[in-house]
């Protein structure tokens, strides 16, 4: 078995006297699709933003250990500005910046005081490419990025995300707001994307899920239900919550 | 009275109140433009006063003015931008920022010939800064500076949040996220502040006849004496000097505060659409 990327072990997670997390273990592995699915206020979210250090909150008690790339990102001494740009995140609702496609892309980069045109629209194009965007838009880069239709803001929102080169993508539901051609292209980029980078997937479409991810996680309540292979949750699952979500009838 | 009478008369006096208004300010204008005006002509505003006023033009009070405010903007802007951006993007908001809102609205209070007398205590004759456009400036600079970070505030706050989260997300520092993503969207807001701070240290005399003094030289340091156009207009029909001058002062007054309004009205309207 190789090292995790990311690697949970009893991770439990309180904010304001309310338990968000409850003593989360788990494994995520290189080139992978991790999907974590489970109804609203269940902790997903939280659990992403802990992986990144984007947690916010009052009265945060955090126990457990939670490496990241081989770094403890619960610890105090965490830089999250590096950790940051190996780790990245797409949020449900695409947020483009109101500026062109080509700034929308390399903000990333711009940040960390790069100016080099051609190291810039290198990562641009990448982003693009791997977020299937770059045929839509090759050609009109310097146009506003917010007057693309909202599928394709939130691709520019992974490509944006991709123009770092990260080794792990977090998507908080990414497709939720999406029509199903958009939320299909969409898709087709994380296959594409899997190939060299990580992938965790938020969402509390169970299809989705079951269509993309190569293994996956059942939050509910602050809790890990189960973990395991998609085919084997999706089609024998160990739990009987499980197994209830998946088949509609309760989340 | 049935209720259908009873609005018909509260929507008449509330329609003429509202044309009362307009009809109050159009009459003011209407006489300084009237009794003013004929007097403006390009070597009224190029000429330097004669005689304390009573003939030649206004261009040392000009120059007083326009220095006077750059001076006074140099000093609010960082000051009221800065703590905007403090109180908005570096505090939870709290005891503190609860103390300093109020602090802030206190001094929005604070009548200005007290700020025209603390200026000349502090700055004229404590500091020995004596009359200048210095002292003006740092006290005029105290008097808009709550306008300066109300409005900046209301800018920065209408910014979406969501900017924020992604600079956080990409590996920006708070500080990147406000010089890159925030100051830029609010720009506009804030601009439209300043204007209006701008508007109000045009007309002030109170503040700047304590503190940058009267005098009716033109100046060229910082810590020279001068006399701004309200100023000017002021001593002029105080004193009797020329109510001729004293319209024409206040026409060109007027006519420059109506053009900042107008523009900032169009700027917020400006920035207003942008948002939506």
């Amino acid at each position: 078995m190789p090292e995790p990327l990311i690697k949970a072990r009893n991770v439990s997670l309180e904010a304001d006297g309310k338990p968000i997390l409850k003593d989360i273990s788990l494994d995520i592995f290189r080139n992978e699709i991790f999907g974590i699915m489970g109804p609203a206020g269940g902790g997903k979210t939280s659990f992403l933003r802990l992986v990144n250090h984007t947690f916010r909150g009052s009265n945060v008690k955090i126990e457990g250990r939670l490496h990241v790339l081989g770094e403890d990102v619960l610890s105090d001494e965490v830089n999250p500005t590096p950790l940051r740009r190996k780790v990245s995140m797409v949020f449900a609702t695409p947020v483009v910046l109101p500026m062109s496609i080509f700034e929308n892309l390399v903000y990333g980069l711009r940040i960390q005081g790069i100016r080099d045109k051609s190291r810039l629209r290198e990562a641009a194009e990448r982003g693009l490419k791997a977020a299937i965007l770059w045929d839509e838009v090759r050609d009109r880069l310097d146009k506003p990025a917010q007057k693309l239709s909202g599928g394709q803001q939130q691709r520019l929102c992974i490509a944006r995300a991709m123009a770092l080169s990260p080794d792990v993508l977090l998507l908080d539901e990414p497709t939720s707001g999406l029509d199903p051609i958009s939320t299909f292209r969409i898709e087709e980029a994380l296959k594409e994307l899997k190939k060299r980078h990580t992938i965790v997937l938020v969402s509390n479409n169970t299809k989705q899920i079951a269509r993309v991810s190569d293994r996956c996680a059942f939050f509910l309540m602050g809790e890990l239900i189960e973990t395991g292979k998609t085919s084997q949750m999706f089609t024998v699952p160990r739990e009987k919550k499980t197994d209830d979500y998946i088949a509609g009838r309760f989340g | 009275m049935t209720p259908k009478r009873a609005e018909h008369i509260a929507l008449g006096l509330m329609v003429s109140g509202a044309f009362l208004a307009l009809a109050i300010l159009l009459f003011i204008i209407a006489v300084i433009m009237i009794k003013g005006l004929p007097h403006v002509t390009l070597r009224f505003l190029l000429d330097n006063p004669m005689d304390m006023g009573r003939a030649g033009g206004i261009f040392s009070t000009i120059v007083s003015t326009i220095y006077l405010l750059v001076v006074s903007l140099i000093i609010a802007i960082p000051l009221g931008v800065g703590t905007a951006i403090y109180l908005t993007e570096y505090t939870v908001e709290g005891k503190v920022t609860k103390i300093i809102r109020f602090g802030t609205e206190c001094l929005a209070g604070v009548p200005s010939i007290i700020l025209g007398l603390f200026g000349f205590i502090l700055f004229v004759v404590k500091m020995g800064f004596s009359w200048c456009v210095l002292s003006g400036g740092i006290s005029l600079a105290i008097m808009i500076l709550p306008v300066i970070i109300r409005t900046s505030e209301e800018a920065i706050k209408a910014v979406p949040q969501s900017y924020r989260d992604v600079n956080e997300v990409l590996g920006g520092s708070k500080w990147q996220g406000v010089i890159r993503l925030v100051l830029p969207n609010a720009a506009p807001g804030i601009l439209t502040g300043i204007i209006l701070s701008v508007g109000r240290g045009i007309g002030e005399t109170a503040v700047v006849i304590f503190t940058l003094g009267t005098s009716l030289r033109t100046p060229f340091s910082i810590f020279d004496s001068g006399r701004s156009m309200a100023v000017h207009f002021y001593i002029l029909a105080q004193e009797g000097i020329s109510m001729k001058n004293a319209y024409a002062t206040a026409a060109v007054l007027v006519f420059s505060i109506l053009i900042i309004n107008i523009f900032s009205y169009y700027m917020m309207h400006r920035f207003v659409k942008g948002r939506t």
